[in-house]
């Protein structure tokens, strides 16, 4: 028997750094659902029960071990990032075809684990958009509660879809108010307010999920699960972006704290921009990533068709990752020697 | 004096699981019935045996020597007969045997008449040519014969003394450093004259208080100004480049040697046995070994070359469920099941393995590029790069990320959350990559021969249309001269001179 060194392997897992993930999303999750309802849980349990399901499909069809491979997690991260990114009170089957195009097509079809160069979860996001956009906009109206009962009957197709479902959410307030051009108030957080959308410091109640993202980002950090640099510079150049645009206009651009909490920003800066396999992987590529990521998803939020810009600002960058990759390349330690003689 | 490190980039911090083996001091061996000296036991060409089968020999003889620049000659660790010159297996996962001298041992300890030489007032050659016949080489594990470092005419700015010993487990120089502190400070100051250098820097990773405390006394007790600097502990801070980088702050590239940034660097236990050989006329025929990991009794060994290391282990009592060894550290030795090949001048520790110290790997899984790799390779590569290109049998890919500034250090593997044997991969490309080098050259030669004797074939050719032209012609002028009924004798001197 022969064996290479090392003979020692630190107690760090594929499946534990996905588990880590999953943990990290806890709190979010939680708060979510004490502001939307359980139907934030059903999607979750749908989405991960159709995440298995086709990657067990996959693995099978593919001829690898379903059960080791299955035994990773990956797949459930996915789906939990599918289910916080769709509408709560997404239809059923919006879900699962989002899960079959991230498993299936974004996944599997590109090579499986660690060979996709698109984020899954972004891809079922942009997918879903172009081809279901009334549905994909349908969030619930701010302080909408709904009994149980109902909201499942809403996700599965039994009862009709309500009106509540399809109320403006903040950031769609602000894009029609910067659309219409025909504001008569001082600013848009006035507007936000009249509307009763505004809360602490972005949108009412949703202030605090982004707010949970965060700390479960912070968590990952913490475990070593992420570096700090594509967060970093996703929420620096997203807040940089939003000031520049508030600062010339105040009356038609909201300030970069509502636009930092807000939407998916937390959720994109911290679990989606970080995704290893389609993100980039040196410090400084990363630093790019996250700039990249957070500017294009501002302005495609503000200036774009779309609700909001994380899904087809992350997926801009992933095109852009192997070449960001290739010129950032981190000097090689004894190499330095060279230049810093010179 | 206190001095501060530079920080090395990566590194991992794996539980040290020294204290066991630390404890107790270090013990000799029982001189076994029985040693068996493979020939080549450092860097470079293997000595040649100068003693017959059957011819008895002194402790300390030499038996096989150096003929070489860029080798060391070899001894017999004690007096004997000589059973066998043969082949004989060594401690290689391989298993194949090399040439190697067998000694019968006598018990008798017999030592060969062998006067310490008056050292300070040899000449730098002649002690460098002292070394190289008492055996000297690197037993940091690295092998390599020490006076061929002692071999620039410059002036050191630094001369280093590495006691980091980062590896796990391994307790061999701690011991020493413990225990002979005094004689390495004299070997310290006699390498100091040699290499001229300006300042003394003896390193010792954090966690071997006592090391650094009797390497302390023993410097202020020899009114010595070498200063003993503590490395935070972290793998591989032992290593040649990242520890000239932590005490220094320079940077060493793969193919560039440290002298030529001035600095020198020696392991402890080759100042000692340098010392050993400059002033007691001591040639290396033992060295110290820790034996750890699954036994009753860890500790370290002053031990004679040749040694079984099962018979060594034995010492230790390994446990029953001891199903093999690691031949030096955990990070960077070398996985053998449990054997009789013997001890040689680079071993410095046997750790026993057994499933529950040492769990098999988990089979690999894809690289989900988390980069875990390239936070902790203390050469500042992207692992994952290099293991994609060198599973993808792109060497020459693998060769631009800088595959041959990697030190096999392993960390890249040990953070490796994908179970990935990284280093594996990056032997066999380097492998592949010198394969490809050595058949580029091979051909090259090939062609240039090929081309040479084609330009010689074409040359003689042409020599020899010369030559029948010029014998033709002059023929046709013979004749013409015949035909005109004159001797033929001035033309024939013509042609012989256009031979010339
Ligand atoms: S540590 Fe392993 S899984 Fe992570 S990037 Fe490196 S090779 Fe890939
Ligand atoms: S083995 Fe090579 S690639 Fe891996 S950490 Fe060490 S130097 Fe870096």
């Amino acid at each position: 028997m022969m064996l290479s060194s090392p003979h020692l392997r630190e107690a760090n897992s594929v499946p534990r750094i996905m588990r880590l993930v999953c943990v990290a999303l806890l709190p979010g999750i939680a708060v979510y659902t004490a502001l939307i309802g359980p139907a934030v849980l059903t999607q979750i349990f749908l989405a991960s029960v159709a995440a298995l399901f086709f990657e067990a499909a996959m693995l099978k069809m593919r001829a690898l071990p379903v059960r080791r491979f299955l035994g990773d997690h990956s797949a459930l991260v996915t789906a939990w990032l599918i289910a916080l990114t769709f509408p709560p009170l997404s239809p059923w089957w919006l879900t699962v075809t989002g899960v079959f195009f991230a498993i299936v097509v974004a996944k599997h079809l590109y090579g499986g684990l660690g060979q996709n160069p698109f984020n899954p979860a972004m891809v079922a996001f942009a997918v879903c958009i172009i081809a279901f956009p009334a549905l994909m906009s349908q969030w619930p109206a701010q302080g909408l509660t709904l009994p149980f009962e109902q909201q499942l009957e809403i996700v599965f197709g039994f009862s009709p879809r309500i009106d509540a479902l399809t109320a403006a959410t903040p950031l769609d307030a602000i894009k029609t108010a910067l659309k219409t051009n025909a504001l008569r108030v001082d600013n848009i957080q006035e507007l936000l307010r009249s509307q009763n959308l505004y809360g602490t410091f972005a949108g009412r109640g949703w202030e605090w999920v982004t707010m949970t993202y965060l700390c479960g980002g912070a968590f990952l950090l913490l475990m070593g699960v992420i570096t700090w640099h594509a967060p970093f510079a996703f929420v620096t150049s997203m807040a940089a972006a939003a000031a520049i645009c508030w600062l010339i206009d105040p009356s038609r651009f909201s300030d970069p704290l509502f636009h930092l909490f807000s939407g998916g920003s937390m959720l994109g800066a911290f679990f989606i921009a970080t995704d290893p396999v389609s993100g980039c992987s040196t410090p400084r590529g990363r630093l790019i990533f996250g700039c990249g990521a957070g500017l294009l998803a501002y302005l495609i939020r503000v200036f774009g068709v779309f609700p909001d810009g994380i899904a087809f600002a992350v997926l801009i960058m992933n095109i852009c990752a192997p070449l960001i990759d290739h010129y950032t390349q981190p000097t090689v330690f004894g190499l330095r020697a060279r230049e810093s003689d010179t | 004096m206190l001095r501060t490190s530079f920080h090395f980039p990566g590194g991992v911090k794996p539980d040290s699981n020294k204290e066991a083996s630390a404890r107790d001091p270090i013990a000799f061996a029982p001189l076994p019935e029985r040693l068996a000296l493979p020939l080549k036991q450092s860097a470079g060409v293997a000595p040649s045996p100068v003693v017959r089968v059957g011819e008895r020999v002194k402790k300390g003889q030499v038996i096989a020597a150096a003929e070489q620049w860029i080798s060391a000659s070899l001894h017999a660790p004690t007096s004997g007969r000589i059973a066998d010159i043969g082949n004989y297996p060594l401690a290689h996962p391989s298993g194949l045997p090399a040439p190697a001298i067998i000694i019968e041992t006598d018990g008798l300890e017999e030592w060969q008449e062998r006067p310490p030489p008056d050292w300070q007032r040899l000449a730098p050659q002649e002690v460098q040519q002292y070394l190289q016949q008492s055996g000297v080489v690197g037993l940091g594990g690295a092998v390599f014969p020490s006076h061929v470092k002692l071999d620039a005419e410059a002036r050191m700015e630094e001369l280093i003394i590495n006691g980091a010993e980062c590896e796990p487990y391994v307790t061999c120089d701690d011991r020493l450093m413990r225990e002979r502190a005094a004689e390495i400070v004299s070997g310290i100051a006699l390498l100091r004259d040699l290499t001229g250098a300006g300042q003394t820097l003896i390193a010792i990773e954090n966690n071997k208080p006592e090391a650094i405390r009797a390497m302390r006394g023993a410097i202020s007790e020899h009114r010595e100004n070498f200063t003993v600097v503590t490395l935070p502990t972290r793998y591989p801070a032992g290593s040649l480049r990242q520890l000239i980088y932590a005490l220094t702050g320079k940077r060493a590239p793969f193919n560039v040697l440290p002298t030529a940034m001035g600095v020198q660097c020696f392991n402890v236990a080759t100042v000692y046995s340098i010392w050993r050989a400059l002033a007691h006329g001591e040639p290396v025929a033992r060295r110290v070994v820790t034996v750890s990991g699954n036994v009753r009794a860890p500790r370290n060994w002053d031990v004679p070359l040749g040694m079984s290391m099962e018979a060594l282990l034995q010492l230790s009592g390994p446990l029953s469920d001891t199903n093999g060894l690691i031949v030096g550290g955990p990070m960077m030795g070398t996985f053998l099941p449990l054997t009789n090949a013997p001890i040689t001048k680079g071993s410095n520790c046997l750790i026993a393995r057994s499933p529950r110290l040492f769990p098999p790997r988990p089979p690999e899984s894809p690289c989900i590029r988390c980069t875990a790799c390239a936070q902790a390779c203390p050469q500042g590569l992207q692992p994952f790069e290099l293991y994609w290109w060198s599973r993808a049998r792109d060497f020459d890919k693998a060769a631009r990320y800088a595959l041959s500034e990697c030190i096999e250090c392993g960390c890249c593997a040990y953070v490796c959350p994908a179970s990935i044997p990284l280093v594996h991969y990056f032997r066999y490309a380097k492998g592949e990559l010198a394969a490809a080098a050595r058949e580029q050259k091979m051909a090259d030669d090939a062609k240039s021969r090929f081309e040479f004797r084609q330009f010689r074939a074409e040359r003689e050719k042409t020599e020899k249309a010369e030559k029948l032209a010029k014998a033709a012609a002059a023929q046709a002028a013979k004749r013409a001269a015949e035909e005109s009924a004159a001797s033929g004798e001035p033309e024939n001197m013509a042609s012989q001179e256009e031979r010339h």
